[in-house]
């Protein structure tokens, strides 16, 4: 765990330039993304915002709740036009009360409404820590079935840039560790589309967490994806790239890293398996236990401390089970460093792993480095 | 590498999430915000009405002159209707008996649930001694489908609109007949959907803001708008929760009908009122989130009923939060786990008991008029001793759930695989030892089934 940690500190960040012919398509220098120019392309900030007005459009139960949602479109513009399109009652603007509007919104819940309750970030919803896992989260089951509570609590999470440890942490392990709560990291514009869709229309409360630095990137949308009855599953993973030699399970902005270390690894001939998880809760156990009974070598990327994590959950599921007899290697972590996220711009890149990283520790566990 | 990704989210000038509050504030409707008209002879406060003065002068109180907020009282200590009160028209005979009846059965529960909690065979039982009045003239005043969050110590509410001695029983042993939460809840936690009564939460306070999104709904209702409220009962300890000033401001900026009914019963567990606050109880915080406001005798209940029959008119006409702070007395413990004598003499509760009884008081009333006699007191104690002791014994008997409730309704609709697994994961080990291992052999047969819904599910 430290070992990674430390790893993470002495990597080279800033070095790399060359590109794959596979993303050889990327538009401008600034303008990241996955996108080719031939087909329909989404930001993952737009995506978010179809989903939300196509629900709110479906199902007039549906409404949006939370700090400058309304006039100011949301700090990051994810609700933008929703209120000109739906009214102030839909689109509610609330004072700064977390514990207040996530409390309002699963009362509105249990009363049946399907509030969509936006957070600025995971790391101010944890003054409303309480409604979620106490109150969203377990009141069906303890009301024996009678009081249901269909609520998506949405924002970026995990770490944005430059932003310091307050706002740099990745709340996926936390909300994936309650039963009644269900846990999305959608990293494309597909996957949040597709995923924002499935959670408003699910019976349960959904934490969905969301990127800051991946809402203005682009990627390609297919001609399904664009519909508006576009909805993907909660709790399946999506195996991004197919290899047989190493398998490499992230989620959210990690895919895009593990993503760069794979083309990384396919120059020296290792064809690496890339699993976007998608959901953290339910976790898409199956996939991966497939994936590495065919690559025999696991890595776990995510942007979140190392201790009791995804990373270690899953670690500890693959070998608790039948998947545990193909390794032919350790299981590898790969995570941010065991510190609070520092501001220093040259400190936090070191924090968290970046393709250069993933690449060596995949080839560690294919015994091709130290 | 990372500032290639930063840079996007930049160039479109993406806020950074700080705080970093903005000064303007966005208009809303409501005195606090609007401008004013003309200039005052010293000026103008630029989103204000506030008067401006060049003399210096504190202020510590709402009532403007330095007194106390005044309590609504009916019924003096014996009974008699104070001067110039109003005894509300439609409390006639019967409806009086009733709520008289309604308010001897809770401390009738109360010594035998207190009792069997104390032998060991409840986890916990908390009682409603000193407060009847409060509980049954509020559940009076309100409509029965007005939706009720309560904190736990409702259950006279929730009986009051035909909650049944056999539902709280087979509630409170989460027994395989559980009408609130199948076995999965602790006792005193009760809910029911047919009762308009939400699922009891332990963490405090958590229902204050969720009354507030449950009123927000009914407003949204066309079939409920300006007929329901939602009613939100919490002690003066949990409005110490910041749950309480979030419900508080929420039902009031989003403008929804949401009732406050605050039984401040002078203890919060060991902790007295007067360590729970330094200003005047918790009704001088109504005005201070712009909320009509009323404090009332809670051991008269006939001023409760008239304080939250008035209350929730203004409530639903206004649209808006209103608050009812009703003064009472805790004469019981918190609960199972607490020995009240170990902060405050038992001298204390006795005269308590003697002097301001809101039972007595009621009675006296109800004599006075001739709707009462001691026979008849004799008699419905008599009557309602028996029916608790019947309930209990009946649910005490009854199995436990079956074991499959274990893992249902964790989620609605498709089951996740790690339930479907725990599930065959236990239906496997009942097979192998359910028969054979006396520990497991003599647990099974407190389930209702026992097991056998698990051991025959094939994986």
């Amino acid at each position: 765990m430290s070992t990674r940690a430390a790893l993470s500190r002495f990597a080279p960040a800033i070095t790399r330039a060359r590109r794959a012919p596979a993303f050889a398509a990327r538009r401008a220098a600034f303008v990241r993304g996955y996108a080719s120019q031939s087909e329909h392309t989404l930001t993952v900030r737009d995506a978010l915002n179809a989903a939300l007005e196509e629900e709110m459009l479906r199902d007039e139960k549906v409404f949006i709740i939370g700090e400058e949602v309304a006039r100011y479109n949301g700090a990051y513009k994810v609700t933008k036009g929703l209120m000109d399109k739906f009214g102030e009652k839909r689109v509610v603007d609330t004072p700064i009360t977390e514990m207040g509007f996530a409390g309002l919104a699963t009362g509105a819940a249990f009363a049946g409404l399907r509030p969509v309750c936006e957070f600025m970030t995971f790391n101010f919803a944890m003054q409303a820590i309480d409604q979620i896992v106490n109150s969203a989260a377990k009141t069906l089951y303890m009301s024996g079935g009678f009081l249901t509570c269909p609520i998506v609590f949405r924002g970026p999470n995990g770490a944005a840039a430059g932003v310091a440890a307050q706002h740099s942490q990745d709340y996926a392990a936390w909300y994936g560790s309650i039963p009644g709560l269900k846990v999305v990291s959608p990293w494309s514009a597909e996957d949040c589309k597709g995923l924002l869709k499935a959670a408003i229309r699910d019976p349960n409360p959904v934490v969905f967490l969301e990127n800051e630095m991946l809402y203005g990137v682009s990627f390609p949308m297919s001609q399904e994806a664009m519909s508006d009855d576009f909805v993907l599953p909660i709790g399946k993973a999506k195996i991004e790239l197919e290899g047989s030699d190493v398998t490499i399970v992230a989620h959210s902005l990690m895919v895009a890293r593990s993503l760069e270390a794979a083309e990384e690894l396919a120059k020296e001939g290792i064809k690496a398996e890339v699993i976007n998880l998608r959901s953290i809760r339910p976790l898409d156990i199956e996939t991966i236990k497939n994936s590495v009974k065919k690559t025999n070598r696991l890595c776990i990327v995510e942007g979140s401390f190392p201790a009791f994590g995804v990373g270690s959950e899953i670690c500890a599921q693959i070998v608790e089970s039948e998947a545990f007899d193909y390794l032919d290697a350790p299981v590898e972590r790969i995570t941010g460093a065991d510190v609070p996220t520092p501001y220093a711009i040259n400190l936090e890149a070191r924090a968290f792993p970046d393709a250069p990283l993933i690449t060596k520790v995949a080839k560690r566990a294919l015994y091709r480095t130290n | 590498m990372l500032r290639a990704v930063r840079l996007p989210c930049r160039a479109q000038n993406i806020t950074a999430p700080c705080r970093v509050r903005r000064i303007t504030s966005t208009p809303t409707a409501g005195p606090a915000n609007s401008f004013p008209k003309e200039p005052t002879a010293h000026g103008v406060l630029p989103s204000s009405q506030s008067p401006i003065l060049s003399t210096l002068k504190f202020f510590n109180s709402v009532t403007g002159d330095g007194t106390q907020i005044p309590t609504y009282r009916v019924l003096d200590s014996v009974g008699q209707p104070l001067e110039g009160a109003t005894v509300p028209e439609e409390i006639g005979e019967a409806m009086a008996r009733r709520m008289y009846e309604s308010m001897v059965q809770l401390p009738i529960i109360d010594n035998l649930m207190y009792n069997v909690q104390r032998q060991g065979k409840l986890a916990f039982y908390m009682t409603h001694y000193g407060e009847e009045a409060t509980l049954i003239g509020s559940a009076a005043a309100l409509a029965n489908d007005d939706e009720v969050l309560g904190q736990y110590r409702e259950l006279g509410v929730l009986m009051w609109r035909g909650f049944t001695l056999a539902d709280m029983m087979n509630s409170s042993f989460g027994n395989c007949e559980d009408p609130c939460s199948r076995g999965k809840q602790m006792p005193m936690h009760f809910g029911s959907r047919k009762h308009h009564f939400h699922m009891i939460s332990s963490p405090l306070a958590t229902q204050i803001p969720q009354a507030a999104g449950v009123a927000f709904a009914l407003r949204r209702d066309p079939s409920r708008r300006g007929k329901n409220c939602a009613v939100v009962y919490f002690g003066e300890g949990a409005a110490s929760e910041g749950d309480f000033h979030a419900g508080m401001l929420f039902a009031s900026t989003i403008p929804s009908p949401t009732l406050f009914i605050a039984r401040n019963n002078g203890f919060a567990i060991s902790t007295p009122a007067n360590e729970q606050y330094y200003g005047d109880g918790i009704a001088a915080r109504g005005p201070g989130y712009g909320m009509h406001t009323i404090r009332v005798d809670g051991n008269d209940v006939l001023a409760v009923y008239n304080a939250v029959k008035e209350a929730r008119r203004l409530c639903i006409d206004e649209g808006r939060g209103v608050l009812v702070e009703a003064m009472t007395y805790r004469v019981g413990h918190h609960s199972t786990s607490d020995d009240s004598f170990a902060y405050r003499p038992r001298q204390e509760v006795e005269d308590r008991k003697r002097l301001d009884n809101p039972l007595a008081r009621f009675r006296l009333f109800l004599e006075a008029r001739g709707w009462w006699s001691a026979e008849e007191d004799d008699a419905l104690r008599a009557r309602l001793k028996d029916e608790v002791l019947k309930a209990f014994k009946k649910a005490e008997a009854l199995p436990k759930p079956e074991l499959r409730e274990m893992f249902e309704q964790v989620y609605g609709g498709e089951e996740p695989w790690t339930l479907r697994e725990q599930r065959e994961e236990l239906g496997r080990l009942l097979k192998k030892y359910g028969d054979v291992w006396e520990p497991w052999k003599t647990e099974l047969k407190k389930h209702k089934g026992a097991g056998k819904e698990l051991m025959d599910t094939k994986p």
